[in-house]
């Protein structure tokens, strides 16, 4: 039976990074929690690199060239893209508004977009921090007018007389409806009326009506000169739709598994509820069968929600930025940079050998200053510009022979786990989703590290989160 | 599997572990070709095809290439039109001994310039416009055996798993190197975590999947690097990565190591500038390493079951660049070695470049293809699950 503790737990490693310690031992009432986590921010914070001014200064730089040196927006600004990748995950361990991150990872997974330009990648992240529990139907046309989005859909080169259907089939197979829901017809149909869908060198959404594709269009069964904006809205008026979007919602909160009678109860009511996220996300989690025995640690974590978790529990700062990218890469989920459109696909995908002894060393590899032993693969520039971007070979060599210098402040835990006859056992119920076994307590306990109070619970606390168990969630 | 090799494996596997499942599976099930073994060599970054295999006579080259074109006196000739980049001894020597068939404009319509995605597209052997989600190794491992463990049979030489070797419910192993790996695996710790969780048939159930990859990563370590012990190559192997993991590979296959499919990277090709200097170093590296690699082998008998395929998510385009370099392009070419291949030499027609595609090569042969051919003629495996549709194959093999 689940007691009270153990559903916040669960509520929190599924609607949150995990529980801090300072929330393991204040919330004791789960309708309460459920009701601050829901909270859409008090507060907002804009995510930049790149501040207005830059923005502001290059545009007018821009403007006075002449035409033959007009340059790109990103060419002069000198901003990093790990940044930006930092700072996220900064506020995903920190923030106090935990849904609203936990939501926009999601998002990100959903309208999977990586652009190399940092000021389109701030765009694009703010749309969907912003709206992550606001309205889906907004979320949607705001991202599909964001200059990262249409660039990495291709749609600039989407024009009247040679039109490209990456960024309308795009639009529909893994945004929105699905396969099997429209036709190739509907495709190229919907392609047309994106023409024009375009971005000004400055990085703001330009329609250029040259390139629009005015005339009539036959989309799902409907003729009109349709526009952008008409194809999402009656995309957004099947219920396919609402559907597609709520599967993916429940595998990624709840279970692998889907419980299709229970989906397609949440998509009716995200439909009528013309796509309002935080009322979808409401039912769920206060649903009773959202708290079942089979639904409890039944997910793998991915890297990101490994990681966030991990430093959740345990304050950890880096000495620079590489280090945690490090990490991504070799676990095989980069912030802002998915492997292509379709996202994450998340689940058993993320475990092979590699990857599994990988997260298993990687708290000793953090907390002990062990050293990396693993390279990951090789990035390959898109193009010269990216290289000054991206990590270089020579630069991953380097960082696999070196420690991952990690501060680690050890204070809170130590301050905690005082009774050394039942550390093990806290400490499990702490970290671990689901009961832990007898016998695996005995081995923590028989690899504990005695010699000091302080290093047996650090010992202990490490194995713990080396543990296949610490992957569940 | 033969009796003595059955005996030696158990002997060494711990006594408190159970023989692996795999081990059993194969004695079960003895398939024909069952010593055949394929190595895929994956040249990452978009490998200038026309700088590999030059189209010495063509002056359309020369006239696209001003800067970096290769020098007609310089290639080491293949027949009247195409010859190799002169770094390529190695490969010139496997040619002429006949041990090389070169199949020219491989590609897939509607091609994708992007790293990543036409990585994706080779690896998972899918269409331009679909996306897969398991590796054609992947799932050759899940037809090879439905939940059996076998995941031996298809080994990286690398830190991490590529998506190529990712199947629904099998994947491959990944290790660069052996006693490395079966060092981590012999950790007290992880060992103690292993032997004490009894693995249960909950496929469904997440836990028992980590377990379940748990044990056989430790079972595979053990195993493997127990068996490579056997036999250290003689053979001097360049001291690059590439060379160690040739020779790692040369050390598994001789030694009996059950892999039949193993998957190794070079790279980067990626070449947007001073290519010349940058593709000669890779192209050198990857010619010595093979020659050296399939001489070991022939000493050692095995020549005749191993079969070597290189290839590239893409070629580059037919024109230079500014920088002394290529640009992302499309088609590209395939080299397969092999000590008894049916047909050996320059399988098909040079490149046509006066017949572009907006200034990129027109493939003529679908990937697919070779990986169906390979697939049902050396590994004795029906393509058609694995890569979703039915092929016509190739002879060379």
């Amino acid at each position: 039976m689940l007691t009270e503790k153990d559903k916040i737990k669960h509520l929190y490693n599924r609607a949150a990074f995990g529980l801090t310690l300072n929330d393991w031992q204040t919330k004791t009432d789960l309708k309460k929690s459920i009701v601050d986590l829901l909270k859409t921010p008090i507060k907002y914070t804009y995510l930049y690199t790149i501040t207005k001014e830059e923005v502001d200064a290059a545009k007018e730089k821009i403007k006075n060239l002449p035409k033959e040196e007009k340059k790109d927006l990103k060419k002069l600004l000198k901003a990093n893209v790990f940044e930006l990748n930092n700072l996220w995950l900064n506020e995903m361990i920190h923030s106090p508004t935990q849904l609203n991150e936990k939501m926009a990872l999601f998002w990100h997974g959903h309208f999977a977009c990586r652009s190399t330009n940092p000021y389109f990648d701030q765009q694009y992240l703010d749309i969907i921090r912003k709206h992550a529990l606001g309205n889906f139907a907004t979320m949607l046309n705001e991202i599909s007018k964001t200059p990262a989005m249409l660039q990495y859909l291709n749609n600039q080169q989407n024009k009247k007389d040679h039109p490209n259907e990456n960024f309308a089939r795009e639009v529909m197979e893994l945004f929105t409806l699905g396969r099997g829901n429209y036709t190739e017809h509907d495709v190229k149909e919907a392609a047309r009326a994106f023409t024009g869908f375009a971005f000004d060198k400055t990085g703001e959404f330009k329609f250029r009506k040259q390139q629009h594709d005015f005339d009539a269009k036959t989309f799902q069964g409907k003729t009109g000169d349709f526009s952008g904006e008409d194809i999402l809205q009656i995309i957004l008026a099947k219920k396919e739709c609402a559907y597609f979007i709520t599967k993916k919602i429940y595998k990624f909160f709840v279970n692998d598994i889907i419980d299709e009678e229970k989906v397609k109860e949440l998509a009716d009511k995200f439909y009528q509820s013309n796509y309002d996220i935080k009322s979808l996300m409401t039912t769920i989690f206060s649903s009773d069968w959202f708290y079942d025995e089979k639904n409890i640690g039944a997910k793998i974590k991915s890297p990101i929600e490994l990681l966030a978790g991990m430093f959740r529990v345990i304050p950890t700062t880096f000495k620079d930025n590489e280090s945690t990218l490090f990490i991504q890469r070799t676990l095989g989920q980069i912030l802002l940079n998915p492997p292509n459109v379709a996202g994450w696909n998340g689940g058993r995908s993320w475990i092979d050998s590699s990857s599994l002894l990988f997260r298993m060393q990687l708290p000793q590899v953090i907390y002990f200053d062990k050293e990396v032993s693993v390279e990951p693969k090789e990035i390959t520039p898109e193009s010269k510009q990216e290289m000054q971007l991206m990590m270089t070979e020579s630069y991953i060599k380097k960082i696999a022979a070196k420690k991952l210098n990690a501060q680690t402040d050890w204070t809170s835990i130590i301050n905690y786990f005082t009774n050394f006859d039942t550390v093990e056992n806290e400490m499990t119920s702490l970290l671990l989703a689901k009961k832990t076994d007898v016998s695996t307590i005995k081995i923590i306990k028989s690899n504990a590290d005695n010699s000091s109070k302080d290093s047996t619970i650090k010992k202990s606390f490490i194995n713990i989160l080396s543990l296949p168990e610490f992957q569940l969630c | 599997m033969k009796r003595r090799q059955f005996i030696q494996t158990s002997g060494l596997a711990s006594t408190a572990m159970l023989v692996p499942n795999f081990l059993k599976a194969q004695e079960n099930n003895p398939t024909k070709n069952k010593d055949k073994i394929l190595i895929v060599v994956q040249l990452t970054g978009g490998n200038d095809g026309l700088n590999t295999v030059v189209p010495y006579e063509n002056d359309l080259y020369y006239n696209a290439r001003p800067q970096i074109a290769i020098k007609k006196n310089e290639v080491l000739k293949l027949n009247n039109q195409l010859g190799l980049n002169p770094k390529m001894l190695g490969f010139k020597e496997l040619y002429d001994n006949g041990n090389m068939c070169l199949i020219n404009n491989v590609g897939y319509p509607e091609p994708d310039r992007s790293h990543f995605r036409s990585m994706d597209i080779w690896q998972t052997a899918s269409k331009s416009n679909e996306y897969k989600t398991t590796g054609w190794l992947g799932r050759y491992l899940d037809e090879q055996c439905g939940t059996c463990d076998k995941p031996t049979q298809v080994l990286e030489l690398d830190d991490t798993l590529s998506l190529a070797l990712k199947g629904n419910n099998t994947k491959g192993l990944a290790l660069k190197d052996a006693k490395r790996l079966y060092a981590t695996t012999s950790n007290v710790f992880i060992n103690q975590l292993s032997k004490q969780h009894a693995i249960g048939d909950h496929q469904h159930d997440n836990a028992e999947y980590l377990y379940k990859t748990l044990a056989e990563t430790i079972s595979s370590a053990e195993y493997i690097y127990q068996t490579s012990k056997i036999y250290k190559s003689a053979a001097t192997y360049p001291n690059h990565q590439f060379g160690k993991s040739m020779k790692s590979i040369s050390e598994f296959i001789i030694s009996g190591v059950n892999t039949k499919v193993y998957y190794v990277s070079l790279g980067s090709f990626d070449t947007h500038f001073n290519q010349q200097k940058r593709q000669g170093e890779l192209l050198q590296q990857l010619s010595e390493t093979v020659k050296i690699f399939m001489d070991d082998l022939k000493k050692n008998g095995k020549a005749n079951d191993v079969l070597l395929m290189t290839f590239s998510e893409f070629g580059r385009r037919v024109n230079e660049n500014a920088s002394g370099g290529t640009d992302h392009g499309t088609a590209n070419q395939i080299f397969l070695f092999g000590n008894n291949l049916k047909k050996n030499g320059v399988y098909n027609e040079a490149p046509n470049l006066a017949d572009l595609d907006d200034g990129d090569l027109k493939h003529a042969v679908d990937f697919r293809k070779v990986y169906a051919t390979l697939l049902k003629k050396w590994l004795n495996t029906d393509e058609q699950n694995i890569l979703g549709e039915k092929f016509e194959y190739f002879d060379f093999v």
